[in-house]
């Protein structure tokens, strides 16, 4: 899991948190080994209540772990709490700012908790509200921004001692799909100047998007880690669906059948069915084969598989069920 | 070095809060200045009793409400706090290097500027009633009920921390200021009580900040009551500071 020579901004071994209810103690996260890459857009994908805002609260030093130990960003979040604070930026679902104060004033107090002059706050809070195109309402009461704007304000608070590493929780949450798309960018943005990013989310569609990996997690477990590429083969490799001129379907099917990429082949409804590990890799063979046997190919199509099937296979529910 | 400059980042952020909607300084001393118009006149009649304080009615009075604005003042501090969890702004907050007493003291201190500008314009008010008081004694006063304030924020920030929530938050505070000011005599002095009352009186550390305020108001700042009132005060500011500190720290969304 850990790659080899390479730098981990986030390396977690047995993470854990109980919590008590009354004479029950709740096991929130139970044992969470993490390996985050320097660099890349981390994913920590579950339904609510499957551990993922706990475990991003504690890696955010919100929150002391009852187990286990974690370095995030080269310091050791329970030792070192202080440390990690300076190098890090955190985004919570709620965002931070009060609505009674402009968004200037917010992001200038921000930069000053960190140590920075005035002067420094003032100017890095102008170059923040330019980039992220705050301008027009950055000296209004944040109490009159719209969704997008509050969204793109919070972000901003946490770039403000320019982190080298970020952590969003549902960055993109009851927003509208402009505004998401917006979002999307801005993590785009930070991850080609270098910044680490870890996410919680709930949308498949954005993990899937945005995420150089991802982690799904279950009732405080991970159940599966990878690339979206990879999560999406290990759970049924692609499909590709195919029909051939004349009555030669048995015989390609038979001829399909026998090549080693092929997992399962099935022939239904005029066409042929096959399961491969990967598509892309699969159609080109699959045509040479097929013109080798002077079989004629009428249609090719390519199915992939979703991150919501990857999520079906691990928890057995689906997430849009879950999510709600 | 570090706490102070926090300190006082937090309490810039909060003190320009408060003078952007500077109505609550009205409303703080509103509540008392009635106090003073439509109760203590009552108070005039039997000043002449015998076991009343010698010194005037007000000068009786006037302390008593000044320890009840030093701890109103302050238990309601909380809501705000309550609202800014819930806008994430704590969590923001607890996320930056930022010191964890800084974010308890620069609010607090906040407070205790609005609660002595309070009191001030109380003493301003009082005297064409007929108060007399020096300014070594305003002094003293405005330190005790600084200390009052100071413990009251800290408490109430431990306490909306700790609740989290508007409904839960304002039966628990008012109802348990209101048995602590009624057994410290702060409306009228304990010399009246019945014995059982005396005893419980003993036992509430505010009695022993109004005895000391009143004895300020009645030019008596050598007699010991006054010290003993103000350093009971500085030792449960001090354990709630600790406390409200611990809060921030821990505080979970």
């Amino acid at each position: 899991m850990i790659p080899a020579g390479g730098s981990n901004v986030i390396e977690t071994t047995g993470l854990r948190r109980t919590f008590k209810s009354g004479k029950r103690t709740v096991e929130a996260v139970a044992g969470v080994d993490l390996a985050v890459r320097e660099g890349e857009i981390f994913g920590f994908l579950g339904p609510n209540g499957a551990g993922k805002t706990t475990t991003l609260r504690m890696l955010a030093t919100l929150m002391p772990p009852t187990g286990g130990t974690a370095r995030v960003a080269g310091c050791d979040l329970l030792t070192q709490p202080d440390r990690v604070r300076e190098r890090i930026g955190y985004v919570g679902q709620a965002g931070g700012a009060d609505r009674e104060i402009t968004g200037r004033r917010e992001l200038v107090f921000q930069g000053r908790l960190y140590g920075m002059s005035s002067a420094a706050a003032s100017g890095r809070a102008a170059e923040l509200i330019e980039r992220l195109e705050l301008e027009p309402c950055a000296d209004r009461k944040v109490g009159t921004y719209s969704g997008g704007q509050k969204r793109r304000l919070d972000i901003g608070l946490g770039l403000m001692h320019q982190p080298q590493l970020l952590f969003l929780d549902e960055p993109t949450t009851g927003l509208d799909p402009q505004s998401r798309a917006r979002v999307w960018q801005e993590v785009q943005r930070l991850h080609e100047l270098g910044i680490t990013v870890f996410l919680t989310t709930h949308y498949l569609d954005e993990a899937d998007a945005l995420c150089d990996r991802i982690a799904i997690i279950d009732y405080g477990k991970i159940v599966a880690e990878g690339t979206p590429e990879e999560l999406k083969r290990a759970v049924a490799g692609d499909v590709v669906t195919l029909s051939v001129g004349g009555d030669r379907q048995q015989a390609a099917l038979d001829l399909l059948k026998a090549q080693p990429f092929v997992r399962e082949a099935a022939a239904e409804d005029g066409m042929v069915r096959l399961y491969v590990d990967r598509g892309e890799v699969a159609m080109p063979a699959i045509l040479r084969l097929l013109d080798a046997n002077a079989m004629q190919l009428r249609t090719m199509e390519l199915h992939r598989p979703s991150l919501d099937d990857v999520f079906l296979r691990q928890t057995g529910r689906s997430l849009r069920e879950t999510a709600a | 070095m570090k706490l102070l400059r926090d300190t006082w980042l937090v309490f810039g952020r909060y003190f320009g809060l408060f003078i952007r909607n500077p109505v609550w300084v009205a409303v703080g001393v509103v509540q008392p200045l009635l106090y003073m118009i439509l109760f203590a006149p009552l108070l005039k009649s039997i000043a002449s009793v015998p076991g009343f304080p010698r010194g005037g009615a007000y000068n009786v009075f006037v302390p008593g409400l000044l320890v009840q604005l030093g701890m109103f003042g302050a238990a309601g501090v909380g809501f705000s706090l309550i609202s800014e969890l819930r806008m994430g702004v704590i969590e923001r907050l607890r996320v930056t290097p930022v010191s964890r007493i800084a974010l308890l003291l620069g609010r607090a201190m906040r407070d205790v500027i609005s609660i002595l500008v309070q009191s001030l314009i109380l003493i301003l008010l009082a005297l064409p009633f007929g108060l007399s008081i020096n300014p070594v004694g305003v002094v003293v006063v405005l330190a005790l009920v600084a200390l009052i304030g100071l413990l009251t924020a800290s408490v109430a920030y431990a306490v909306a921390l700790w609740l989290r929530s508007e409904d839960s938050y304002a039966p628990l505070i008012f109802t348990s200021t209101l048995p602590i000011l009624l057994t410290s005599g702060v409306l009228l002095p304990l010399g009246f009580a019945p014995e059982w009352l005396k005893n419980i009186a003993l036992l509430n550390p505010l009695s022993y900040a109004v005895n000391a305020a009143r004895d300020v108001f009645l030019a008596d700042l050598g007699n010991p009551d006054v010290a003993k009132g103000v350093v009971i005060m500085a030792v449960l500011c001090l354990a709630a500071i600790v406390w409200g500190a611990r809060a921030f720290s821990k505080a979970v969304a």
